[in-house]
Order: structure tokens, then sequence, then C-alpha cells
């Protein structure tokens, strides 16, 4: 039989089956559309409510929680969520990235490096606000320097940040070729000059993503701040006070009864949303430079 | 020659590295290796100190916190069954509605999506995951409810007949059970997402060929080989969904209405685990105060049983990879 008869023989595709087939890749492609239709309206309502609000003193005044006139702007909220993520950051990177290089330098597949794995899989999927009670008990009911400070914050958001951080940090550090570690310890480098001068320069485009990512996820997180930082109106540089954040401050504003507040939360939001936007987009196009080349 | 190597005593080889290169080493391997292992010590005593201070609401209430049905702070009453049932109902609808749109995602994307437009599309739905939860919050409370409620009506009173979907046309609020659900489905979808698209990108293209090679059409092929080879993956995808949706605090509490008492139709206000401790916890003391980190316990303990399911899942779907390969 040769080919063109053989295909002959196959059951040409029935009407039904090709109805069947163009109508659920119009469903496929629909769904699509659907999942897409919120991040486009929450863009849309963001900058069409937002952007209002952000004109005058608003990036240069802070909340001053009157009930008449004017409620004042974001600037200690928006310095204030700089600061805490500023410093969950400087907590959450070096002891994520250490912990990936254990795994990929030293554990690889032993049994403890898998219970780590595992354990820090399971830290991905505790809800935020569980951190947030975890570091209450720990650090503001034990009155370690204070009640509610900015500190304690940067803690919680850290604990949520570390996950992120290690599993992002693992996968590149995977990618760096065994054949450069190899090439290094060959010529009678140690295995800690091999870490800093070879692996860690090699995946560094690969961490750095990774690490945008963590911070734009904190820099979204209401739920671990609410009992730790507590909030504030006032601007404050001091890690052991408590401070304000762009989400403590929207969510406060969600709740106010005043128009004119919760137009704040609006243009907050906006910026927040910004903030985040930026954070992500840059990881990503890094992330694709990187495998590029 | 020989006797020349022998005048070198107590010298070392030149492949053994000298102690003072040895030492930095071993800071290192064990200073990375106690970072790892400090990790699960903290997960461990965090874990300890949340039973500790749940215990007086615990030992006080039992089993009823669980199961009773009546949380009333004037009363020091803490029954914790309405924010279970919410917390639970309010996840259902997120799965309902969030996981087959974010599978149908994950297939357009992978299987029938033009080259061209797959990296911007998936792109932008991983920016969902990027929206922080106290925005969709405030789009949802003060966009979404509103929007909404006419809706909702017709729809209560059209499916009236359905015990608890239906009915109650009357009693639709703005903030309600499925205001927080749909919220939930948009926050899930995003990581459903990236998962199932992950499993059907390793689908192998064997097994795609040979559907296609057999005569079938596109979706016969994604449903007679893609679908049942990355069911496991996509089924544990869901269940991280769930986790997620299970502990969603910020975005719930301002959309649910925080009402203690289980609601009786789908358009009826509710109160989560989650949403109870960000509403009290501020002014909660003594006992009270203990019942909302019981609550914490309790959405722990559910999130943890839920993300251990899941990993398993999903690990299932990576080792049935590999020997087909």
């Amino acid at each position: 039989m040769s080919a063109a008869e053989r295909i002959q023989a196959l059951a040409p595709v029935s009407g039904r089956r090709r109805y069947t087939d163009t109508m659920m890749r119009g469903l496929l492609l629909a769904a699509t559309i659907v999942a897409l239709i919120p991040l486009v309206l929450v863009i849309y309502y963001l900058i069409k409510r937002g952007v209002g609000s952000w004109g005058g003193s608003f990036f240069t005044s802070d909340p001053n929680g009157n009930f008449f006139g004017n409620p004042g702007g974001i600037r200690s909220a928006l310095l204030g969520s700089l600061e805490i993520v500023g410093l969950a950051t400087l907590i959450a990177i070096p002891i994520g990235v250490g912990v990936a290089l254990y795994l990929t330098e030293y554990g690889k597949q032993s049994l403890f490096a898998n219970v780590v794995r595992y354990f820090v899989d399971v830290m991905t999927g505790v809800p935020s606000i569980v951190f947030g009670l975890f570091i209450f008990i720990v650090l503001v009911l034990a009155h370690v320097g204070g009640n509610f400070t900015a500190w304690k914050g940067s803690v919680a958001l850290s604990l949520l940040m570390l996950p992120i951080v290690v599993r992002s940090a693992e996968v590149v550090l995977l990618l760096v070729p065994s054949e450069l570690r190899e090439a290094a310890l060959a010529l009678g480098a140690p295995r800690w000059r091999v870490v800093f001068r070879v692996v860690l320069p090699t995946a560094l485009p690969g961490l750095v993503t990774g690490s945008l990512l963590a911070i734009a996820r904190g820099m979204g997180e209401t739920a671990p701040l609410l009992f730790t930082t507590a909030g504030a109106f006032g601007l404050t540089f001091s890690l052991s006070q408590q401070m304000n954040a762009l989400p403590l401050q929207i969510y406060n504003d969600i709740l106010s009864p005043r128009n004119v507040v919760v137009d704040r939360a609006w243009g907050a939001a906006l910026a927040l949303v910004t903030l985040v936007l930026i954070l992500n987009v840059v990881a990503r196009v890094a992330s694709q430079r990187s495998r590029m080349a | 020659m020989e006797a020349g190597a022998s005048t070198v005593t107590g010298g070392r080889s030149l492949i053994e590295p000298s102690p003072a290169a040895r030492l930095p080493d071993q800071v290192l391997r064990w200073g990375l290796l106690g970072l790892a292992g400090a990790i699960l010590v903290l997960i461990a005593y965090f874990f300890i100190r949340l039973i500790g201070q749940s215990g007086t609401a615990l030992d006080h209430f039992g089993l009823s916190f669980v199961f009773g049905n009546n949380w009333d702070v004037s009363r020091d009453i803490y029954h914790g069954a309405p924010l279970v049932v919410g917390t639970l109902i309010t996840s259902a609808i997120a799965l309902l509605i969030g996981v087959p749109v974010a599978v149908a995602t994950a297939i357009y994307l992978t299987e029938l999506c033009p080259r061209r437009l797959r990296q911007p599309l998936s792109m932008l739905v991983d920016l969902l995951a990027a929206v922080p939860s106290v925005v969709y919050g405030l789009w949802g409370v003060f966009v979404l409810a509103p929007k909404l409620v006419p809706a909702e009506k017709w729809f209560a009173k059209t499916f009236s007949f359905i015990p608890f979907i239906g009915g109650g046309a009357s009693s639709v609020t703005p903030t309600n059970y499925f205001i927080a659900g749909l919220i939930l489905a948009i926050m899930i979808l995003p990581i459903v997402s990236a998962i199932a698209r992950e499993v059907i990108a390793t689908v192998p293209a064997d097994n795609k060929e040979a559907a296609l090679a057999l005569g079938a059409t596109r979706w016969e092929m994604i449903r007679m080989a893609v679908l049942p080879y990355a069911r496991p993956g996509i089924t544990g995808g869901a269940m991280l969904g769930l986790g997620r949706a299970l502990g969603e605090t910020i975005a719930v509490v301002v959309v649910i209405g925080d009402a203690p008492a289980i609601g009786h139709h789908l358009f009826n206000q509710g109160y989560t685990l989650a949403s109870v401790i960000a509403n009290e916890f501020g002014e909660a003391t003594g006992i009270h105060r203990s019942a909302l980190f019981a609550a914490g316990l309790v959405l722990f303990v559910l999130t943890l049983i839920v993300n251990i399911i899941a990993r398993g899942f999903v690990a299932r779907g990576h080792r049935a990879r590999v020997p087909r390969r």
C-alpha cells in the first residue's frame, strides 16, 4: 500500500468532530480572554480613580487622620514601605541565597537537603497572616525592643519572601554548568572560592530576577504588617518605631467612610501597583535576557 | 628521585588543600547547613508557640471551637463554625470558578496560541498574581461588589429553587460569600495556570504526535493525550490554589461582610478564619485573643494539610514523567 492509499484509508474527520474541535478551541480562547479581563479592569479603575488624587501634595505630605478637611497624602506610607521592605530584603536575600547554595553545592539529594526543600515549599503555602501571628507572639508579646516596630514587620515580610528567594535561587544555581565548577576545582581553588568567584557571579542575573519577584511580593503584603508594624500617620526613619506602609494605609483608608480618604486609597493603590508591576516587568525582562544569552 | 621525595617529610600532596584553605571551606559548609537547619527549627518553634497561645481558647471550648455555631465577641463565646464554613464556601467558589478558567488558559497558551503571542500572554496572566491583595480588596468592594448586585438579585430570583445557591433575593447584600469567592478565583487563577502550563509543557511530543497521526483533531489530541498525562500535576496546582484561597486575608476581609454567622444563601454576608483575625485582633485581649490565635492555628493546619497533599500530587506528576521520556 502506498502512503497516499494509507492516508485515504483513515476515517475522514466527520462534521460533528470538526464542529466540536472548533467549539472547544473557541472556548479555550474565550477562557483566556476572560482570565485577562480582571487585570484590565483593575488597572483601568486604578488609573481612572487613582490619577485624580495624585496631584498637589499627594507625595509630599503625610496622612494626618483629621476628620475634616484635607486628609493628607501618602509620603510616610511610601517611604515606610521602602524602609520596611528594604530591611526585609536585606534579611531574606542573604539567608535565602545561602540556603539555596547549601541545597545545590553541599546538600544536593541528601535526606536533610530534601527535608529542607520540603519545608521551604511548605512555607510558601503558609498564609501571610499566620506569619504575622508568629512574629506577634515571638517578638511583640515578648516585648523584644518595644511593642510594635517597623523592624518586626520586616522580619515577618522576610519570612514570607524567604521561600520565594530559596526556590528561585536553587533553580538558577542548578543552571550553572558543573563544568565551570569542575574547572575551578581542577585549578586548585577551594570550594568557597568556587562558590563566591564562579557559581554566584554566573548565577547573578537569575538571582536578581528571583529577588525582585520576592521584593514585589513583600511590597504588596498587608497582613503580616498589621500586628507587627501596626501603622502610623507621621513620617519616621527609625525602624524601632511604628511605621506607615502603603498596603496598611490602603487597608485603613478602605474602611473609612470619607470619600476623600477612599480617593486617597485609590491613589495609593495606583502608586503601589505601579511599583510592583515595574519590579515584575524588570524581573521578567531580565530573566529572558539572561536566558537568551 | 625516590630519595629526593622522601626528604620532604611532613609535606602534603598537591591535591590536598592546606589547612588554612580548608578552614573557610568548613565554615561555609557548616554555616550554610546551620542556616538551612535554622529554618526547620524556626518553623517548629513558631508552631509550638502558636499552639501555646491558642491553648486557653482550645481548652475552654474544646471541639466546639471548630464545630459550634456561635461566634459572639460580646459574651466571650468563640465557637468558630461560621468562620470554618465561610472559609470553605469561599474557597470552594474560588476553585469552581478559578480552576476551569486557569486550566483552559494554560491549555490555550501551551497548545493553541500563536507562538508569537505565547510569551506576552503568559506574562500578562502571571501579572494577575502581582497585584497586591489589598488592591483586589479595594477594587472588589468599591467596583465589583456594587456592580454585581443587580445580577446577583436576578440570579437568586431565577434559581430560587436551588437550595443555598438560589433564593433569598431580598437579602442579597453587596458584600457576600460569592464576591469573596470571585475575588479569590481571580487571585488563584495565575497560580493554578502557571503550574498547569508547566505540567502541560512536559507532555511528550511523541504522545501528542501519535494522537494527531491517528487522525485526532486538535481538541481530541488535547483531550486524549495531553489532559490524562497532565492530570496529577493539574490537580496538585488546583490544591495549591486552594491553599492560597483558604489563607487569603486582606482581599476577603473587605468583601465578605464580616458577619459572625453562617449565611443561608450564596449572596449573604459571612466571615472566614483569616478575615476574623485581621478584623478583630487589634482590640482583642484575653480569651478573645487566644481564640483568634486558635483560628490562626486551625488555618495553619488546614493549609498545611492541603499543601502537603498538593505537593504529593505535583511530585507524582513529576515521577510519572521520568520513565516515559
